[in-house]
């Protein structure tokens, strides 16, 4: 049978927006889907440039936010490199997204030290400081915590903090949660998913 | 003819070599290092170290400490994301089981570098010398790596 080439492209669009619909509708995450469950992204900060800034300078790009600090000698270094390569493998794509790496340490975190500290990772990434109460607000509205561990001499201390990797979409409302232990397959096809959501085509 | 009590000395000095030996090779000499290499951060931050290690005696040996003449300090460490949270606390030793191996990895057990002098960067070879349980060292060069390494 052969049918008109008019009736064949329709039918060829038509297609095209169900499969678009669905694909927004009901994104097939790899990771936790925690839509809905979050408050939106929301906070006053510092950059490490030094900057005020505030979550509504970062719509229209995709976050993945992670809470830790510079002295972390292992977690956080591990994964911020994986987050790294997660970019990396994202191509151009990546720049439309942003890792946000918010300080759990404010007694010891400048925003000097944590600009040397996140561009020796990638050069997407952002960090925040602030004073305690605003990181504590930003962790509690993310049901996130951390806690100073006691000093262990030389004024040297460590401090436990949720390991989560929380992924905004453009419009700064939480979609997907990762552990550390997450499949750098899965990080990059839901940061992928994530960022084809709302791209201007 | 030696006399008595030059005997005895030697005697004395040659068991003291012994232990000393014993203690300079013993374990240390059954543990081989592989895949050696620190995550160096910016500034003067602590570093992790990280290595692969194998143990070819028929026993159980530890790792218990470490040392560098490159780092104020070095502590045995392990990592974990249990439960969700992100802690580290310090450790006594990591077994290397009789004919098997055991890791120094990221997020896990490392040894923490602290106070380098000078400044470590990456592409550097830093000497550990790597302390035993049963007081054997040995040392082992790693290969100094930037902070996105994985």
């Amino acid at each position: 049978m052969k049918l008109p080439r008019a009736w064949v492209l329709a039918l060829g669009f038509t297609l095209a927006l169900l499969a678009g619909c669905h694909r927004d509708a009901q994104p097939s995450w790899r990771l936790t889907d925690v839509s809905g469950h979050l408050p939106d992204l929301e906070f006053k900060l510092t950059d490490d440039n030094g900057k005020s800034v505030t979550a509504a300078d970062y719509r229209g790009k995709v976050l993945l936010v992670y809470f830790g600090y510079t002295h972390c000698p292992d977690v956080c270094p591990l994964t911020l490199a994986q987050l790294h390569v997660v970019m990396q493998r994202l191509g151009t794509k990546a720049d439309d997204a942003r890792i946000l790496f918010v300080s759990v340490d404010p007694a010891r975190d400048t925003p000097q030290t944590m600009h040397a500290y996140v561009n020796a990772f990638d050069k997407r990434a952002v960090g925040l400081v602030g004073p305690d109460k605003d990181i504590e607000a930003l962790a509690k509205r993310l049901r996130s915590a951390y806690t100073r561990e006691p000093d262990k001499g030389d004024g040297a201390y460590d401090v436990s903090h949720s390991s989560a990797i929380y992924l905004f979409d453009r419009d700064g409302k939480a979609r997907v949660l990762a552990t550390p232990s997450a499949s750098q397959d899965d990080m990059v096809h839901d940061l992928s998913l994530l960022i084809d959501l709302g791209a201007k085509a | 003819m030696m006399s008595r009590p030059f005997l005895l000395a030697a005697v004395a000095a040659l068991g003291s070599l012994l232990v000393a030996g014993s203690a300079i090779a013993g374990d240390a000499d059954a543990v081989t290092a592989s895949h050696a290499w620190i995550r160096v951060l910016p500034g003067n931050l602590p570093a992790g170290a990280f290595a692969d290690f194998t143990n070819a005696s028929d026993h159980a040996v530890a790792l218990t400490g470490a040392s560098s003449t490159r780092y104020g300090q070095a502590m045995l460490h392990r990592s974990s994301t249990e439960g969700g949270m992100g802690r580290m606390e310090a450790v006594d030793k990591l077994e290397i089981p009789a004919h098997g191996g055991a890791r120094l990895s990221p997020g896990a057990y490392h040894v923490m570098l602290m106070q380098a002098k000078p400044a470590v960067v990456p592409g550097d070879n830093v000497v550990l010398t790597l302390r035993f349980s049963d007081g054997s060292q040995k040392d082992v060069t790693f290969q100094a790596r930037p902070a996105n390494a994985l």
